[in-house]
């Protein structure tokens, strides 16, 4: 499932952007290292493969429904975590540019979700100490399901916290863990199922193929305390100095904070609404109904989104008149380009 | 390396899995010369190509290109000296456009932006491109693809062109003018080829390969009115000679 | 059709898009990538009651698909189809916030409601931005950006391979899936069976054809570096460009535009 730009405050976003951008440029390191030029062409057309194989469906009996191949496991499986993820993150670019499957924001949470933990999590964590250097038919499909299942339910775990910690969405923590965290574990098996019969059958057609995926990337080179090391450094420092930036914006984390602990902390939005409030006061055209806001429920809500944007009437009208005036902006520079 | 001489020397392969890809196959080949490589599928055209620039390493014999013996240190210098075009496009044009996927060779090679720029636009021109060069390939019919292909073989310009199966999948127009513009060339020409009309057309000197060995290796014509040869090799008479007799 | 083919076309379509030619389109990609993410920045950082300060963002991708001559049903399309999942997350907002923010009349209006209108604005706004963004530059150029801004290139080059072999692979998984359906007498989605060996098939063809490309790679002299000549220049207007609409963007972040034109409206009508 898709995190979307919708969904998420800068903050969130933004950690997650630099949290993936880190392992993107250590993954990109990492293969230059390996020095193997057969991969980046590999890569690329095995990308393709994810790409045109997720459009083909085949229907689980007795459901109604119908499933593809994930990404993550099969691309670690064949091409080991670093290049694996490369490859995950770079579907998700073109499906986030073209599709607008989540969004330019949401893709470093998606890549995330999607991409770090069968790569980097499930493959050399599950996979391969089911596995090991000696592949049977049961060991493939064991490691796929149970690699599956566990990569699907941390990805939704990470669209969870995601989501809870942007604080756009009501849905609260539990609730949503309750929704999520089921609905993926049928995915997860599913794609388990899928991914154990596809390595199965590569695996009897050629097997030379996964012996040298994994010969490519010995299991010990992969330093997974290294990874998380430098992923956890990198996300404090940019939580820190994205929430430092945006203490200048209501928004996000601060937020969700502010909510539960009910004040308000930051002065600085108080003097961008008091002086919004002041421009008010002079134009004088604040019309007394037109702000009907706190009921007593809502006390507990914070002040100043009701003083703020779209909560007035007044700014419903506003609203609905600059969307018109931009469309209005809009026809008329295309009547000019075309009559140029 | 100035000539141009392909030469095989008692060539044996085996691929990995067992299969006999060639069984001792000689054959000289020189400066100028045009000649196609018929044969059935599976007879080891396409494994006897693979040879000519290094790919595949034979079990037993030699390939010499030029005067030297193909080894992996001469490697470079002889996959500069011997171009490649595939038999399939797509495999060919990786690139995102029609000019990167020229310029990919030139800029390998070393040569600076604006002399890569120039060898890039003479190379289209020469196969008649040169307005495509700003398409990504897969917006190209068939047979743009083929001569952006050639295209990129070109621009390394190599002494010696190899091609499998270049009319394949051409509709009739633009399989003629490949042919004639192939005719242009100078180059030694190796073309691996189902298209025995095209051979005739084009190719002074044929080798039929059957089965990992060459049965003839002489001039097209003769070689492709031998109708009892040509049997024994699992091939057919070209249409314009059955046309004629 | 069916969904592969669909897919593969709509890319190239949109890469259509972006070999017109339009002041817009001219632009150099860094620019373009530049400004729609202080965009999108800028339309994600509002608290999630906002909903008319929303609006005037609006007139970003209105302006651009105006000048660029995008067609706008086409973005608008593609943006209704993706949207079921902000929908469905957005949803809940109604019933889990129930207080009433403000009335209109006598109607009181939950702030579940606002903040649910607000998710699907912002969800506009942004995906319309992504999607201008590639049909006004074409992926490869964006990938260009991408390395020039120093994203490292192992990295970029698969893309572009990917990019390049999507419209290969999905050809090719079109026809297995054709060729399966001729033989299959039922149409709809295919069984697990056929599924596994489909894709097992694809999955070997296309490690073959990776091989091929390797190869014809070496034979232009491939030496593990990818060198890719694209001249782009930060002249005078890119720098408007992005200046402009930042200056605006950030303007309308804490200018509310909409609350004063309103306030005035209603004014007049009282």
């Amino acid at each position: 499932m898709h995190m979307a730009d919708a969904l998420i405050s800068p903050v969130v976003g933004g950690v997650m952007w630099v949290a993936t951008a880190g392992l993107i440029g250590y993954s990109a390191k990492k293969i230059k290292e390996e020095g193997d030029n057969h991969k980046v062409p590999l890569m690329g057309v095995l990308g393709a493969f994810i790409f045109a194989s997720q459009m083909i469906n085949f229907s689980i009996p007795a459901t109604g429904s119908s499933g593809h191949l994930g990404g993550g496991m099969i691309l670690a499986i064949l091409l080991g975590p670093y290049a694996a993820f490369l490859v995950m993150a770079s579907v998700l670019i073109v499906q986030a540019l073209f599709f607008a499957d989540g969004g330019l924001l949401a893709l470093g949470c998606n890549i995330f979700n999607l991409g770090f933990f069968p790569c980097f999590i499930v493959y050399p964590l599950i996979y391969r100490k089911i596995v090991g250097d000696n592949p049977t038919q049961g060991k493939i499909m064991l490691g796929s399901l149970i690699g599956a299942i566990i990569g699907l339910q941390l990805g939704a775990f990470g669209v969870v916290l995601e989501t809870v910690f942007s604080g756009i969405s009501e849905l609260p923590f539990r609730t949503f863990v309750i929704l999520m965290q089921p609905i993926h574990l049928a995915i997860g098996v599913v794609e388990g199922l899928v991914t154990a019969a596809v390595v199965t059958f590569v695996w009897k057609a050629r097997p030379e193929i996964l012996n040298a995926a994994r010969n490519s990337i010995p299991i010990g080179k992969l330093n997974i305390k290294k990874v998380l090391l430098v992923l956890v450094l990198a996300a404090v420092i940019a939580g820190g100095m994205l929430s430092w930036f945006a203490s200048s914006n209501p928004d996000g984390l601060e937020w969700a904070m502010f909510k539960t602990s009910g004040k308000e902390e930051l002065e600085s939005h108080e003097s961008v609404h008091v002086s919004l409030a002041g421009i008010q006061e002079k134009t004088a055209f604040l019309p007394d109904y037109g702000f009907k806001k706190s009921e007593p429920e809502t006390e507990a809500k914070p002040v100043w989104p009701a003083v703020d944007s779209g909560t007035s009437v007044s700014g419903l009208v506003g609203g609905i008149l600059t969307l018109m005036v931009a469309v209005l902006i809009g026809l008329g520079l295309r009547q000019r380009k075309n009559a140029a | 390396m100035s000539h141009h001489i392909v030469e095989a020397s008692d060539l044996h392969y085996t691929y990995p899995d067992g299969t006999v890809g060639l069984r001792g196959v000689t054959f000289r080949i020189s400066h100028g010369e045009s000649v196609a490589l018929v044969g059935e599928n599976g007879a080891g055209k396409s494994t006897l190509l693979l040879h000519l620039n290094g790919y595949l390493s034979p079990r037993q014999g030699t390939v010499k290109i030029g005067d030297y013996p193909l080894t992996k240190k001469n490697l470079d210098a002889v996959r500069r000296s011997v171009g490649m075009v595939f038999q399939n496009p797509d495999d060919q044009l990786f690139m995102p456009t029609v000019f990167d996927d020229v310029a990919f060779g030139p800029l390998n090679l070393g040569l600076a932006k604006d002399e890569v720029e120039r060898v890039v636009v003479r190379s289209l021109e020469t196969v008649g491109v040169a307005h495509l060069a700003k398409r990504p390939p897969y917006k190209l019919s068939q047979g743009e693809k083929r001569s952006v292909s050639i295209a990129t073989v070109l621009a390394m310009s190599p002494d010696i062109l190899v091609m499998d199966e270049p009319t394949s999948s051409l509709d009739p127009r633009s399989r003629r003018r490949l042919i004639e513009l192939l005719k242009t060339f100078r180059h030694t020409k190796i073309v691996a080829t189902h298209d025995l009309d095209m051979a005739l057309d084009l190719c002074e000197r044929t080798i039929v390969l059957h089965q990992g060995r060459i049965t003839a290796d002489g001039q097209t014509k003769k070689i492709l009115y031998d109708e009892e040869l040509l049997r024994a090799s699992s091939l057919e008479k070209p249409l314009s000679i059955q046309l004629k007799t | 059709m069916n969904n592969i083919g669909r897919n593969s076309f709509d890319i190239g379509y949109m890469d259509t898009l972006a070999s017109g030619d339009s002041p817009l389109h001219r632009l150099d990609p860094r620019a373009k990538l530049i400004t729609t993410f202080i965009f999108i920045v800028t339309v994600v950082s509002f608290d999630r009651y906002a909903l008319a300060v929303l609006t005037p963002f609006f007139i970003y991708p209105i302006v651009l698909i105006a000048l660029s001559g995008l067609p706008a049903g086409y973005l608008l399309k593609k943006v209704l189809i993706v949207s079921p999942f902000a929908i469905l997350v957005g949803i809940f907002n109604p019933l889990m916030d129930r207080g009433i923010l403000f009335h209109i009349g006598s109607i009181g209006i939950s702030g579940g409601w606002v903040s649910f209108i607000s998710i699907v604005l912002r969800f506009m706004l942004t995906v319309t931005a992504a999607l201008i963004l590639v049909s006004l530059t074409g992926f490869n150029a964006v990938c260009a950006a991408l390395i020039k801004f120093g994203v490292p290139k192992p990295f970029v080059v698969q893309l572009l391979f990917f990019y390049r072999y999507i419209f290969v692979l999905s050809d090719e998984a079109e026809r297995m899936v054709r060729a399966g359906s001729f033989r299959a007498f039922h149409s709809g989605a295919m069984g697990f069976k056929t599924f596994i060996s489909l894709l097992g098939n694809l999955l070997l063809r296309t490690l073959d054809r990776a091989e091929r490309i390797y190869y014809a790679m070496c034979c232009r002299g491939f030496d593990g570096n990818i060198r890719i000549i694209r001249s782009m220049r930060i002249t005078y207007q890119e720098i408007m460009f992005i200046f402009g609409w930042g200056a605006l963007f950030i303007f309308l972040r804490y200018f509310n535009v909409p609350l004063k034109l309103g306030t005035f409206i209603t004014g007049l009508l009282k």
